[in-house]
């Protein structure tokens, strides 16, 4: 595929154009330009002064929009690609999703560059607050009426806007570094927290608080993540979570690898998610080459990225139980994603982060024997399971640590954005593999474990019981796997198939430059959205014809699970934060990029 | 020779005795370290410690020479005096408190008559280590666990001596060695004082500050607490502290309500430690399986729970001791 053949492909209208019709009704069709994208949801670009007033109208629609689930902006200046679109240096987007359609919208307004400002929707979704602060920090663009517009990925001292186009990507680029002593007080000054900033008190009438540093370096922060407790005694009056310290810039990085050498890239996001964290991606890159996978590659990717949430959720259980204070039921669980591993290295040749999907397909056909080993795995988990929940679960010091607990309820649920066993702990049947199935999820007989109370106790019940539906999923993988190719038939297959290539001209050089230079996307725009293990991750390409993704958007379900702390856990006991934060399930490559 | 008088040589016996007996106490107490990280990975499917000398026993004097290597480190902004006097408490307070316990008929340190009193007093020094580790440092963690460490060696130790008293009040006397005399005539306390038995084992633990009353450590919580701003020598002595406090404990609970050294066939010392070393397993066992209540848990656990169980004990003791007495 040469590059003039891949300058623009039309894709299909929007499924649900009825809000677009109410939208244009109410605040005028001239208004409102809509973009014809393969993301599977209308895209409406709109001017600045309405889209507060566009946003609050969608939030209070019958059946509203619930949730911002996602809000970045893109640097437009160097898009050649933009027909149709409204002239702009930078746009903001918008991604609403409405539970009860079970749809979404996107809205997106243009910015100029010498005019980077916008109202903050913060009023709207207490959740804007953190992406609004990202896109700030990212790409300098200022939210009018925002609580505290400061930076959240970077260092408070860091200068320039890193996802710019106009700002360099590699190291080399810069001058060396060096750290003074003197530069390094400043830093760690910088680091120090002020109460005032945040509009805290240091005292009460009666008492003054404390200020407790909590991380980067705790044993129960999973990772690098630093949480200001304000305290009176052992009771938080409020916190501040600080994030960034895992950030290494994967969002950045996409836009200097080919389609295809960035796969590795996301295996490292939501580190214990493995090739989970590959479909998304893939799934993505394909809607945007129009590639359609043959029935054993949708199998083998399921089959996989299941073993993946059983990986990932047993090590939540060892965690979350040890955070609670008991110390031994992770040296089982370990065990237990010891023999998963047995299964994923047999399969992919790696242990946590395989990079085992390709577009198009997977890297290797199934080994021979593969289905012995999944059968052995399949008879041992269940007993395990069994065992944890009589003796860890069902203990009366856990339950009385989590029950109860960090409790939130649909709707403030969904206000946060939290999505996954979070937002199911609090009873909402929301998973998008029945959903909205992807990679041929509705093939398969499953169910959706819910809960009621939405605590750190019901969280951790909700994951045990999706560990044994994943197992019956790994089990109809391995009765009904479909023989035939692994991967597609398609010119943007990459590595495209072997076989024809030392026959004829064309196809050596396709393949050739293809391996080389990387497949051409066409110029467009593809999402997808999928169920993992810690929520709702999903992947926003923006191609411009190129080898290598303008803009790719990881949308990952933990960072704004951390937002809502304060809001969860206010007035509780700093022993019930522990308990909270293993509740989560977070990591913080997920929650960093 | 005629300086070498009997009364000497008693003299220098007994306190050979002393030293023997208390070093036995901390070996024991550094040796438990290993026992404890054996025990640990055979309930929890790995190895442990098993590489210096047979089965890893030699592990401790491994550790030793590394923490004795260790940069003995006080940090600048820590008190220095009371911050070197922690673990020197640590250590030495429940160590002190052992003179009290007889092991054999003939071998124990001191016999006093009030015994069991000498032990409460030394009990509730030893919550002045984790107080001045925790002040001392200067360190928001640690000031939290050493707030937590008297919280709860106050409502502790409250029901601690009460759960003691029916055993005293039935055996007439706080001295050990007629405690023990009492239980080989008439019939061991744990039958009649279980009551008493179990809130003291709880009570035991919590003052040892074991899990599940790491309270003051909590290392989920508050990543060590007390003891977060030790290295070194200084670290390891809190550590001995712990384990001879498991110790001590252990040989109390065998002392008081399993008939001290009696048991049939076997000499004394054999049963001393065999009863002993159960109820050290059951410490670490305790550790193993279950987790940690939250601190204000584990206050109303003694207040509602505890408290009211040992006041019962010692009414129907009394009230029976006071029967049988008319």
């Amino acid at each position: 595929m040469t590059a003039s053949s891949a300058q623009h492909t039309p894709s299909q209208p929007p499924a649900t154009p009825d809000v677009v019709a109410e939208l244009q009704a109410r605040f005028g069709a001239d208004s409102l330009t809509v973009q014809d994208t393969r993301s599977g949801m209308p895209v409406l670009w709109l001017e600045r002064t309405l889209l507060l007033q566009v946003l609050d109208y969608l939030r209070h629609l019958p059946k509203p929009y619930v949730m911002l689930y996602d809000l970045s902006a893109l640097d437009e200046r160097l898009r050649t690609q933009r027909r149709g679109l409204p002239a702009a240096d930078f746009s903001v987007f918008y991604h609403l999703l409405s539970i009860e359609r079970n749809s979404d919208i996107m809205l997106k307004v243009a910015l100029q560059e010498n005019d980077l400002s916008l109202p903050s929707a913060t009023r709207i979704w207490a959740n804007a607050n953190w992406y609004e602060r990202e896109v700030w920090d990212l790409f300098g663009i200022h939210f009018d009426g925002h609580p505290h517009l400061t930076r959240i990925m970077m260092p408070p001292t860091w200068e320039g806007h890193p996802l710019r186009k106009d700002y360099p990507a590699r190291a080399t680029e810069f001058d060396p570094y060096s750290l003074s002593a003197a530069k390094q007080d400043l830093e760690q000054e910088a680091l120090r927290f002020k109460p005032e900033d945040w509009g805290m008190q240091r005292h009460s009438e009666y008492e003054d608080f404390m200020f407790l540093n909590l991380g980067p370096n705790h044993p129960s922060a999973h990772g690098a993540f630093r949480i200001i407790l304000q305290l009176d005694g052992e009771e938080i009056v409020d916190c501040v979570p600080e994030i960034g310290y895992h950030h290494r810039g994967a969002e950045k990085m996409a836009e200097r690898q080919s389609w295809h050498s960035f796969i590795p890239y996301t295996d490292r996001i939501d580190y214990l998610g493995g090739v989970m964290n590959n479909l998304p991606y893939v799934l993505a890159v394909e809607k945007l080459a129009g590639i359609k996978v043959p029935d054993r590659v949708d199998f083998i990717r399921v089959m996989l990225a299941e073993f993946f949430r059983i990986s990932s959720h047993l090590l939540f259980l060892g965690t979350y139980i040890q955070d609670v204070g008991a110390m031994t039921p992770v040296f089982f669980t370990f065990t237990d994603r010891q023999r998963a591993y047995q299964v994923i290295e047999a399969i992919t040749g790696f242990r946590m982060h395989p990079a085992w999907y390709r577009i198009g397909g997977v890297a290797h056909d199934l080994p021979r024997g593969w289905d012995k080993l999944v059968q052995d795995f399949v008879a041992w988990l269940p007993k395990r399971l069994d065992e944890y929940e009589k003796a860890a679960l069902q203990n009366s010091i856990l339950r009385g640590r989590t029950i109860g607990v960090a409790a939130y309820n649909t709707a403030q649920a969904l206000e946060w954005g939290v999505t996954g066993s979070g937002l199911r702990a609090t009873g909402l049947d929301f998973d998008l593999r029945k959903a909205r199935p992807y990679s041929g999820y509705q093939q398969f007989d499953f169910e959706i474990p819910l809960a009621v109370n939405g605590d750190a106790y019901d969280r951790c019940i909700i994951r045990v019981e999706e560990m044994r539906q994943s197992l019956r999923i790994i089990e109809q993988c391995l009765k009904h796997m479909p023989a035939g190719p692994y991967k597609a038939d398609h010119p943007l297959t990459t590595p495209p198939p072997k076989e024809r290539t030392l026959q004829h001209i064309e196809t050596l050089i396709t393949h050739f430059l293809q391996v080389s230079w990387g497949p051409v996307m066409p110029a467009n725009e593809s999402l997808q959205m999928i169920e993992a293990t810690k929520g709702i991750n999903s992947y926003y390409l923006t191609s411009d014809g190129g080898t290598m993704s303008y803009r790719t958007r990881i949308r990952t379900p933990s960072f704004p699970h951390l937002q809502q702390i304060p809001a969860v856990i206010k007035g509780s006991m700093v022993a019930d934060l522990i308990a909270y934060l293993g509740s989560i399930d977070f990591v913080m490559a997920d929650v960093d990029r | 020779m005629n300086w070498l008088t009997p009364e000497l040589l008693a003299i220098v016996l007994a306190v050979l005795k002393a030293v023997v007996i208390l070093l036995s106490v901390v070996i024991c107490g550094a040796l438990l370290s290993w026992v404890e990280r054996r025990l640990l990975g055979l309930w929890q499917d790995r190895y442990g410690p098993n590489r210096v000398g047979p089965y890893g026993m030699f592990q401790i004097a491994a550790d030793m020479l590394k923490m004795f290597f260790k940069e003995d480190w006080t940090p600048p902004f820590a008190d220095r005096f009371i911050f070197t006097l922690a673990p020197v408490m640590a250590m030495s307070a429940l160590l002190i408190a052992f003179v009290v316990v007889p092991i054999t008929p003939t071998w124990g340190v001191a016999d006093l008559n009030i015994g069991l009193l000498f032990f409460f007093a030394m009990a509730g020094l030893s919550v002045y280590a984790v107080l001045f580790a925790g002040w001392a440092s200067n360190n928001k963690f640690a000031l939290l666990g050493s707030l937590r460490a008297s919280a709860q060696t106050v409502s502790y130790e409250v029901f601690m001596g009460l759960a003691l008293m029916g055993v005293v009040a039935q055996a007439g006397s706080f001295n050990l060695r007629d405690i023990v005399e009492y239980q080989h005539q008439h019939l061991w306390f744990i039958i009649p004082q279980f009551l008493g038995f179990c809130t003291f084992f709880i009570a035991g633990v919590a003052v040892t500050h074991r899990h599940p009353f790491d309270q003051p450590e909590a290392e989920q919580e508050l990543a060590d607490g007390y003891h977060i701003e030790y290295a070194g020598m200084k670290w390891g002595m809190f550590f001995v502290g712990e384990y001879i406090g498991i110790v001590l404990i252990s040989a109390l609970l065998v002392t008081l309500f399993f008939g001290g050294w009696h048991g049939p066939l076997l000499p004394p010392f054999a049963w001393f430690a065999l009863k002993t070393g159960f109820f050290i397993m059951l410490f670490i066992l305790l550790r193993a399986s279950i987790p940690r209540p939250r601190y204000d848990q584990v206050m109303s656990f003694s207040w509602v729970f505890c408290l009211p169980l040992t006041l019962l004990n010692l009414l129907v003791t009394g009230a029976l001791v006071l029967a049988a007495a008319d």
